[in-house]
């Protein structure tokens, strides 16, 4: 099952990545985010298969500096709201040349 | 036995799959947060069929409970809930470019994925205390690291309160 794991989890990285790119929306880019993060988790699940407990203990630490980065985007996505009344990324253009 | 689990992790893993889809592709925030949930839920059964049962229910009670949570909070606060003005996705040229990028990760992905693993080491029969076996390394091994996380999570807090205040 461990391989499969991995293909799934190389699946699920994917569909993240072009979430990214494709999408307008800044919430749901954050959310892609957040879901090649467990993308990467379910890697590390699998791998504990093979390597030991580590991969667990890693999965905890990246749930937490997930949980940190949902919070702090998400104040900034509330302080760009603020300045653009939008979230459409196309119209948070200032640092573009 | 084995038919049951196998039948039941591949109808998981389709599940994960399928509402990742389609959560890519919703148009509105709220529908796309809901299907990013059932992924995790899905995730969160691949993980206690892979033998962590602790990080299993941590996912559901983290991500699924806290995070998407706090995402939908923010989609009512600002009041986002309806698909952006003039459709949500980049204009068609750059569309094909991202799947075209995307496909070409998933391959490279599944190449690196080829290479032979390890034989499975033997798993501890499930045990009454599976926190036990997690929580050893996690307070002995890595317990700078697990220190440091609290510094963190403090800086997370603070940073969060000091950008969304309205008037610092």
């Amino acid at each position: 099952m461990v391989a499969e794991s991995l293909i799934i989890s190389a699946v699920l990285f994917a569909i993240g990545v072009v979430g990214v790119l494709i999408r307008r929306n800044a919430i749901i880019i954050f959310m892609c985010v957040e879901l090649m993060l467990n993308a990467v988790n379910l890697s590390f699940i699998a791998l504990s298969r093979l390597y030991g407990i580590t991969g667990q203990v890693f999965v905890l630490f990246v749930m937490t500096v997930a949980a940190a980065e949902a919070a702090v985007g998400l104040a900034i996505i509330i302080s760009i709201f603020r300045h653009h009344e939008s979230v459409d990324l196309q119209n948070i253009n200032i640092l573009k040349g | 036995m084995t038919f049951f689990y196998q039948f039941f992790f591949y109808l998981f893993a389709l599940i994960a799959v399928a509402s990742a889809l389609a959560f890519v592709t919703r148009k509105s925030p709220v529908a796309a947060a809901l299907w990013l949930v059932n992924t995790m839920f899905s995730l969160a059964v691949l993980y206690i069929m892979l033998g962590a049962q602790f990080i299993g229910i941590i996912q559901i009670l983290v991500y699924a409970g806290a995070i998407m949570v706090v995402f939908l909070f923010v989609v009512m606060l600002l009041n986002l809930g309806h698909p952006l003005a003039g459709g949500d996705l980049r204009r068609s040229g750059v569309r094909a470019l991202g799947g075209l990028l995307g496909l070409g990760l998933l391959a490279e992905l599944l190449v690196l994925g080829r290479q032979k693993l390890p034989a499975l080491i033997p798993t501890p029969p499930i045990q009454a205390n599976v926190v036990n076996s997690i929580a050893a390394p996690l307070f002995n091994e890595y317990l700078l690291a697990f220190e440091v996380t609290s510094v963190l999570l403090l800086a997370a807090i603070v940073g969060a309160v000091v950008l969304a205040k309205r008037r610092v």
